[in-house]
């Protein structure tokens, strides 16, 4: 294990973002979202969560597929070079690294996504432990560690020093270009190690989600819980606006459209979101006509059918967002408790 | 692994008029040949930039090795453009996507039933020609299709010219109401199917709107058919076709890498969303 002091940081964020780009959490007029690293930015390493996750560093909002020229009758494809530059993600807590999980299931099954797969190979995430989880967290209700995130370096903080600690080749590679810049820990690091996981484990079974209960979200009660009759209540006042879909670190459903250039056609591929009314429309109609139809296919997805197809792991990870920005205050939690997920008294 | 939203080239060389509403297309890679091989059943990605992309099934069978064939109906931006196209028109295509029928699986040596309703026919009729050029592998071929008029039966021709003509497969036609010039029966899918009263053994494969779907299925258990006997094939909006981008799902399946083949007791264990 490495250590540098807290008040050295700006050091190396100067030195991780020298020879590739660096994004970590930023401040920007009270909003805090993970950034392009550069000295003027206000940092904000240890601020309790970001509005969006860092899966756009992945999986763009918007990405150019391929262009293409029309003349005539004739089409020219013109393929899109692939993301081959070396990133830095630093700052991301252990529900975020967990989401990249999920969606490698996703991206990086057959067949491969190529971008995706570009994108995941040429980034290093340096994850740090969480030490201040909001009252909206819950994720210790997928077995997530909130002290000891994944990722290829995983750091935390504490009294005014932040560990480092290589977890695989390529953070170790990563590790290794600090040259002189981290320190040894030594012994005292585990030492510290060990009181942060005990802060951190006291800290979240004081939170009002601890002891959410997933059991009932099990693939043979597919039927059971989809034809549930509290789905309609639950979706009676959700407006379709996607905040939800939008802010979620596991949400991977994309929309493919041409857009005129001026110069051609590009083709782009951007994130959908299953709340909104054309999502599924075809000619001759939908299968989900209502809010309600599109509310249980988003929750269906992340607690039955995602792990129905994944031996079991969610497509949730408990980072509270949606329980922040849903403008009616219906989410996730909620409707875990009423389908069957209890709250240990 | 090549990207598989980055389609190939194609060109039209053929645009046959079906229906009022129905047109054929040729489609073949740039040098000739088709732009991959397929199976009865699978799908494919068409696009025009700048106006849509969106899946259609292959309707011409597998064993055609010169070209592809898809029969579109005009219902929307993407169709619009293809039925005013003319031949030599090049075309962007990616696929082949999903399961396709089990032509050599658990069709084979057995007796089929096709049962089409009006577009539905297009999946259908890349495995009644596949069946038809494999004939040995086969049982009796039965072939019942209709329409809302004589005029909306695509592939009308052909049924006439080649099919009606094979041995051993029959061909039932129906409209759903009278029209001068035609002779053939007249009435909808579903009570045709009852009256014809079929023998309850081997395979059927069903394809049309979703309400004939549902009441032939009716009729077909009334006749004793099972649900484990009956295959169709379904039809969701999609994006991608390799199971991405979120969108086909009926629960836990994929209608494009899961599908868009079912047979109808998987089917009947989903949720009834589709």
């Amino acid at each position: 294990m490495k250590k540098i002091a807290e008040n050295r940081l700006p050091e190396l964020y100067q030195a991780l973002s020298a020879e590739r780009k660096l994004y970590l959490p930023l401040e920007e007029g009270g909003v805090v979202g993970y950034g392009l690293y550069s000295p003027e930015k206000k940092t904000a390493l240890t601020a309790p969560s970001t509005v969006k996750s860092p899966k756009e560093l992945f999986f763009p909002q918007v990405e150019g597929v391929v262009n293409f020229q029309m003349q005539g009758k004739n089409i020219d494809i013109l393929p899109i070079e692939m993301p081959k530059e070396d990133f830095v993600v630093m700052g991301v807590r252990a529900c975020d690294v967990r989401s990249f999980d999920v969606l490698d299931r996703v991206f990086l099954s057959d067949p491969v996504d190529g971008y995706y797969a570009a994108r995941r190979e040429h980034g290093t995430i340096v994850s740090l432990a969480c030490d201040q989880p909001q009252n909206s967290c819950f994720c210790e209700a997928f077995g997530i560690d909130a002290a000891a995130p994944a990722g290829d370096v995983r750091c935390f903080i504490r009294e005014g020093v932040l560990y480092w600690q290589a977890l695989t080749d390529k953070g170790q590679a990563l590790t290794d270009s600090l040259f002189g810049l981290l320190e040894e820990a030594g012994p005292a690091g585990q030492e510290q190690q060990e009181a942060f996981t005990a802060e951190t484990k006291e800290k979240l079974q004081a939170l009002p989600y601890h002891g959410l209960d997933l059991s009932a979200f099990t693939p043979d009660r597919l039927g059971e819980l989809f034809h549930d009759p509290k789905w309609k209540k639950l979706s009676q006042a959700c407006l379709g606006c996607g905040s939800c879909t939008f802010v979620c670190p596991t949400c991977q459903c994309y929309d493919v459209r041409d857009f005129d250039t001026g110069h051609g056609i590009q083709r782009y591929r951007c994130w959908d979101s299953c709340m909104y009314s054309d999502f599924t429309m075809m000619a001759h109609g939908t299968p989900r006509p209502t809010q309600l139809e599109k509310f249980r296919q988003r929750f269906m997805h992340k607690l039955v059918y995602f792990p129905s197809n994944n031996e079991g792991m969610y497509s949730c990870v408990g980072c509270g967002r949606c329980v922040r920005k849903c403008p009616i205050h219906m989410h996730i939690v909620k409707v875990i408790k009423a389908l069957g997920g209890k709250k240990d008294e | 692994m090549s990207e598989a939203l980055i389609p190939m080239l194609g060109v039209v060389t053929a645009i046959r008029q079906d229906t009022p509403d129905v047109k054929t297309f040729r489609v073949e890679a740039l040098g000739g040949g088709k732009c991959f091989e397929h199976m009865p059943g699978q799908c494919a990605m068409l696009s025009i930039p700048g106006v849509g992309e969106a899946m259609f099934s292959i309707t011409s069978s597998p064993t055609v090795k010169e070209y592809m064939e898809f029969s579109i109906k005009k219902c929307g931006c993407l169709t619009d453009w293809l039925h005013r196209m003319d031949v030599g028109q090049q075309i962007l295509i990616r696929g082949p996507y999903g399961n396709g029928f089990p032509v050599e699986g658990e069709l084979k040596g057995q007796n089929l039933l096709f049962i089409a309703g009006g577009i539905g026919l297009a999946p259908l009729r890349s495995v009644i020609n596949y069946c038809r050029h494999y004939r040995q592998n086969y049982g009796n071929i039965q072939i019942l299709y209709g329409s809302r008029s004589k005029d909306d039966l695509v592939d009308y021709q052909e049924i006439l010219d080649e099919w009606m003509q094979d041995e051993g497969i029959k061909v039932y036609l129906t409209i759903d109401r009278a029209q001068e010039g035609w002779d053939g029966h007249v009435g909808f899918v579903p009570s045709y199917v009852e009256e014809l009263g079929f023998d309850p053994q081997g395979k059927v494969l069903v394809c049309g709107p979703p309400i004939m779907i549902k009441f032939t299925l009716q009729s077909l258990e009334k006749l004793g058919f099972t649900k484990q006997q009956v295959f169709t094939t379904m039809e969701l909006r999609m994006k991608c076709g390799v199971g991405k981008c979120g969108r086909c799902n009926i629960g836990d399946k994929y209608v494009c890498k899961d599908g868009p083949v079912f047979r109808f007791d998987e089917l009947s264990e989903l949720p009834d969303e589709y």
